[in-house]
């Protein structure tokens, strides 16, 4: 079956002429497989965070390369859908570039780095920082989707433990954190319960990005490939990050600002520039950056680049 | 260059085309033909086509020349492909007593009707290199087995040796084969415990070199019960692959494949319910896969370790462990996954680590003052720290 692509307007990024692979389906899947990760998809969303077994088919990319959220985006996309890919928060990651041409190559649908313009957002490790809508649906790529797998390596007893809402492992193993250290010290990956019911692994994400979950009027769902498992967060549904009444949820805070937007907000990569370990922070999320610098925000290091002001660049110093 | 993490398009395309070359080689030597590895490595060709659950030899000796012989590469190449092609029905269940064999032994006997037939096989050479390989420059030929050598006769069934033992109750039966109702782990998620079937299948497609350890393990005593194994029956040879299209209702040939097949006996104890007999492990794989066929039979057997209801001892006994871990392009891509950027997660454990130091060196410099400053005993009961906070 060969595919021509569809008529959009030149965004960056668009493919200008017919890249579709002969003899695959528009995004890679079959139908039958489509359809079998929607329903997977339906029941997730139907049992808000409980991790409903797909029949996970291998993909062109490896496992541990987001062969989930591949699975979940190119069941749920379609002609009309505007995608961003980003990984670690950026959308010029190797990761990032390589899913987002895959997709251009197999639907030749739009693509963006724009958060705002996209209709569907497959990520890794982040959220993005700007709000998300109820136009938008955010795919999630997870390694290991059993939030109890740590204190339970057996499959065939975290699903009984889910079943039986049998959480006491979880708490106790936060309540020996603060009892330790002060402080729960699980900075990524950190547990979050659905709607009051289902303890969940927001995949590792950053935990200064689980507020940005709860409540959220955007869809948000997640693939784990390689352990056959969807599950997802239906738009404006509570999730709270577990916490102690004495001990409540905190998220990440930097000293520093930004070196480039000087945004004092969002989730900071630290780089270290020379031999000398002298290092900047700058933000994670590339398109959020990029919007701050073409709005007029500056950061210590903003000046010395302004005629380009590409967050690029600042990497390619660091080489 | 590792720090183009971002803005990484033309270092992906660049690496590719860096690959690309590294796969050809020196120029000065000719390029190697996808039907030279089909012909020449067929073993490496087998494994892949085993792993990669597709029998098409042409594919799988492309995906070994597409990968520079990486093997669990080129499984992952044909998986992939194989992801994408439609299912038109299943083939009724292979009868594999009607095989034409090329290689057939039992070790469990000293001949047996139908005989012992060694086939093409490495287990009697001596292991000195062949020099004379080397030298390519004259052909030399290496005469085939004739037709009346190898004494096929197309429909006649050839027995199988268990069967004779079978007959006198000593060892057990092998259950009832029931095509309708056969799972496919491609098809289905793995949900555990898992039946025989969805077992036989992930553990013929596992990796070899695991399912091998994990046989190996069984031999050397991690396991519960049961005598020495021993190879009641191997055999290599091409069965016919039948199906019954809906129009015709009856089974028409599509083609042969060449399996390698491996049934395991061991003493059981028995049970309550069940008289000491001998009990089964079976194996099989695509092409000549012998050394896997039987280290599937010794892991099946381990894992029947439930119905048989045996102790769990052994990691080869444990379902959960040797099937979650036993696929070697889950396994690959999970370990290798971490050579993917991950500075999100690494920022955050960097902030974590340098709170945990902080406080470790505040309750250092605590505990040194508090002892310091400990000059009667009194004191230093009255000065230890409370609780955890």
């Amino acid at each position: 079956m060969t595919h021509t692509t569809i008529g959009q307007d030149s965004r960056q990024g668009q493919p200008d002429e017919a890249l579709l692979e002969h003899g695959y389906n528009f995004a890679f899947l079959d139908e039958q497989t489509k359809r079998m990760v929607r329903r997977a998809t339906l029941k997730a969303i139907a049992i808000p965070g409980y991790q409903v077994p797909f029949a996970s088919r291998e993909m062109p990319m490896p496992y541990g390369w987001g062969t989930g959220g591949i699975q979940l985006t190119a069941s749920i996309i379609g002609q009309q859908d505007i995608l961003k890919v980003t990984d670690q928060g950026a959308d010029d990651t190797t990761n990032a570039v390589s899913i987002r041409s895959f997709f251009q190559r197999t639907t030749g649908v739009s693509t963006t780095e724009n958060t705002q313009e996209a209709t569907l957002i497959q990520t890794r490790h982040r959220i993005p920082e700007e709000t998300l809508s109820k136009d938008h649906i955010l795919v999630y790529q997870v390694p290991i989707p059993e939030p109890l797998r740590w204190m339970e390596p057996r499959e065939t007893e975290t699903r009984k433990m889910h079943a039986h809402e049998e959480y006491g492992v979880m708490h106790v193993k936060l309540y020996e954190d603060i009892a330790h250290h002060g402080h729960i010290a699980t900075s990524f990956d950190y547990p979050v319960q659905i709607a009051d019911r289902y303890i969940m692994s927001p995949s590792p994400i950053p935990k200064f990005d689980n507020p940005k979950m709860d409540n959220c009027p955007a869809l948000q769902v997640f693939g784990a490939g390689r352990e056959q498992r969807i599950y997802a967060i239906p738009p404006y549904t509570k999730v709270h990050s577990l916490d102690f009444e004495d001990h409540p949820f905190t998220v990440q805070s930097w000293e520093e600002v930004c070196s480039l937007c000087g945004s004092d907000e969002s989730y900071l990569d630290e780089i270290i520039l020379d031999n000398e370990g002298n290092r900047m922070f700058v933000c994670s999320d590339s398109d959020y950056c990029r919007k701050r610098l073409e709005a007029g925000h500056t950061g210590a290091m903003s000046e010395q680049q302004s005629d380009t002001p590409e967050v690029n660049s600042v990497e390619v110093a660091n080489a | 260059m590792y720090v183009a993490v971002k803005g990484g398009e033309k270092a992906i395309a660049n690496a590719h085309q860096y690959l690309a070359s590294e796969r050809r080689g020196n120029t000065d030597f000719p390029e190697l033909s996808v039907a030279q590895i089909r012909e020449q490595m067929r073993l490496a060709v087998d494994r892949v086509m085993t792993e990669g659950s597709l029998y098409d030899p042409d594919l799988a000796a492309l995906a070994l020349k597409q990968s520079r012989g990486d093997s669990i590469e080129a499984i992952f190449l044909l998986r992939a492909y194989r992801t994408t092609l439609p299912r038109f029905c299943n083939s009724i269940p292979l009868n594999t007593s009607k095989i034409a064999v090329t290689r057939r032994i039992s070790a469990a006997f000293k001949d047996m009707p139908g005989g012992q037939m060694l086939g093409p096989t490495f287990d009697y050479t001596h292991r000195l290199l062949d020099f004379s390989l080397a030298d390519t420059t004259e052909t030399k030929t290496y005469p085939a087995p004739s037709a009346e050598d190898l004494q096929r006769a197309p429909d006649e069934e050839l027995p199988r040796i268990l069967d004779f033992l079978q007959n006198d109750g000593l060892v057990e039966g092998a259950g009832e084969p029931n095509a309708s109702s056969v799972g496919d782990i491609t098809r289905e998620p793995l949900e555990l415990p898992a039946s025989r079937d969805i077992r036989l299948q992930k553990l013929t497609r596992a990796d070899e070199g695991f399912i091998l350890a994990m046989g190996y393990s069984t031999q050397r005593g991690f396991k519960n019960s049961g005598g020495h194994p021993f190879a009641g029956e191997i055999r290599t040879g091409d069965v016919a692959v039948e199906i019954i299209p809906e129009e015709l209702g009856f089974p028409i040939c599509i083609g042969n494949i060449t399996v390698t097949e491996s049934e395991i006996v061991s003493i059981y104890d028995g049970s309550e319910d069940t008289p000491p007999q001998f009990s089964r492990g079976y194996g099989i794989t695509f092409g000549s896969g012998e050394r896997k066929a039987i280290s599937i039979a010794l892991v099946d057997r381990a894992l029947r370790c439930k119905e048989l209801k045996e102790d769990i001892i052994a990691p080869a006994q444990d379902e959960e462990f040797v099937l979650m871990h036993s696929d070697n392009i889950e396994a690959t891509g999970f370990v290798e996954h971490l050579k993917l950027p991950h500075h999100v997660d690494f920022q955050s454990e960097l902030d974590i680590l340098r709170r945990l130091r902080s406080n470790w060196e505040q309750s250092k410099a605590r505990r040194e003052a508090m002892e310091q400053s400990a000059s009667t005993p009194d004191e230093v009961a009255n000065n230890a720290p409370k609780g955890f906070a």
